[in-house]
């Protein structure tokens, strides 16, 4: 979340005008105005990263694309969320998030309930272009209610996040780097055996089959991250 | 006007595309008016024909004889679409990539048989290393994905091929539907 000031600023996003104070980010405008941009990453709630590049968004005057979710607002910026270009590229991050691990939506729990599934479909991917990686990963089920997959992992961070940033456990993390990049739960530990409080925020948050709940296993497993900024608003006001 | 030439094909799949293509009911009928089924396992013509004018492929490549077959199937047809996720991704025969076909075909056919553990090496075709979708050995046309893709979905979209309309795939199906 960023800090939002009392000065107001006048924009343009897609052609509309928009007024917005400063430090919000051209994301929270768009979405103010029902101006849809695609995010993985991003979650209402949680802190920016712009991890996924989804959201990558043409500014006038800029050769550079520019992640919306990260971007504070600038008096007279000329925005542009919607163009072949970016339609490009976003469907080529999609179709490298689908090569690089072992995405099977058909048998995969989050199958109809999966954010990384239905942006496929909404920016009209059909097929992955890219050769498919097939990694060898492994899925931690040591937890008594929860399993980690990590073949369906994106590696947004949202685990990570909503573990450190509202739960304040910080029991995910990443190590690694680049391809092998990986969540791990506290030093590397299994899931099962780690300070992991049960509180199952991470389960919610995580867009994909990579966290489930084990007694939702099936292809019945809806997420409800929703809850997370009406938790930010009540601890706010107390 | 002559009836268009309609193929189907049964690569590593488990057949559900088939079933789903079947699934159309009474308007496999209307199907029928425009299109003859010149080649599929529902019929029983044995050599792919010299001329098709839409093949729907169900299932990945798997074996050298999958790979022999698309590259023929490609050759001689007009319109190739790629029918269901197998062709498209790969999807549940891929599972094996990161395996690898000796421990695969040793735990189907050594370890786990009590009588005469053998690896079946006559008829059967070899199997490749990695399983992989059919765009990546062949051109492919139109990708229908799907687990399988309804039967709706196969009607809309073979109904635009037919009729040279416009087809939005995305609006149909998607990966694992």
């Amino acid at each position: 979340m960023s800090e939002v000031g009392t000065e107001v600023k006048i924009l343009v996003i897609d052609e509309q005008e928009v007024s917005a104070h400063a430090g919000q980010t051209i994301l929270e405008v768009a979405r103010e105005n029902d101006i849809h941009i695609p995010t993985l990453c991003y979650l209402e709630g949680l802190s920016n990263v712009g991890a996924c590049r989804l959201c990558l968004v043409e500014i006038k005057g800029s050769s550079k694309l520019t992640p919306a979710c990260v971007t504070t607002v600038q008096e007279g910026m000329e925005v542009s969320t919607n163009s072949e270009r970016l339609t490009r590229h976003r469907r080529t991050i999609l179709e490298l998030l689908f090569a690089e691990r072992n995405h099977i939506c058909s048998v995969c729990v989050a199958n109809g309930h999966c954010e990384l599934q239905s942006l496929g479909q909404e920016l009209g991917l059909t097929h992955v272009r890219l050769p498919y990686r097939n990694p060898d990963l492994p899925v931690d089920a040591s937890h008594e209610r929860f399993t980690a997959d990590h073949n369906r992992c994106i590696l947004c961070t949202r685990c990570v996040r909503v573990c450190a940033e509202i739960e304040g456990a910080h029991v995910w993390d990443v190590m690694g780097r680049g391809v092998n990049c990986t969540i791990i739960t506290d030093l590397h530990e299994e899931w099962g055996k780690s300070t992991c409080t049960r509180c199952g925020k991470c389960v919610q948050v995580c867009p994909t089959g990579a966290l489930f709940d084990k007694s939702k296993i099936g292809s019945e497993h809806p997420k409800y991250p929703d809850f997370l900024p009406f938790l930010n608003m009540m601890r706010e006001a107390q | 006007m002559s009836k268009l030439k309609l193929a189907t094909v049964w690569l590593d799949g488990c057949s559900g595309c088939h079933m789903s293509f079947l699934d159309m009911d009474e308007r496999l009928l209307e199907l029928a008016e425009v299109a003859d089924l010149v080649y599929s396992p529902l019929v029983d013509a044995k050599e792919f024909p010299e001329e098709v004018d839409i093949a729907l492929v169900e299932g990945a490549v798997a074996s050298v004889d999958d790979e022999k077959k698309i590259k023929k199937i490609r050759d001689h047809s007009k319109t190739l679409v790629a029918m269901g996720d197998c062709a498209i991704t790969g999807n549940v025969p891929s599972m094996r990539n990161s395996i690898g076909p000796e421990a695969i075909l040793d735990r189907a056919y050594i370890e786990n048989v009590s009588a005469q553990p053998q690896i079946p090496c006559i008829v059967v075709p070899k199997l490749l290393k990695v399983v992989r979708p059919i765009h990546q050995f062949v051109k492919v046309d139109v990708f229908l994905p799907g687990c399988p893709p309804s039967a709706d979905t196969f009607y809309t979209a073979i109904k635009a091929l037919v009729n040279g309309g416009p087809l939005d795939i995305s609006a149909l199906t998607r990966f694992g539907a």
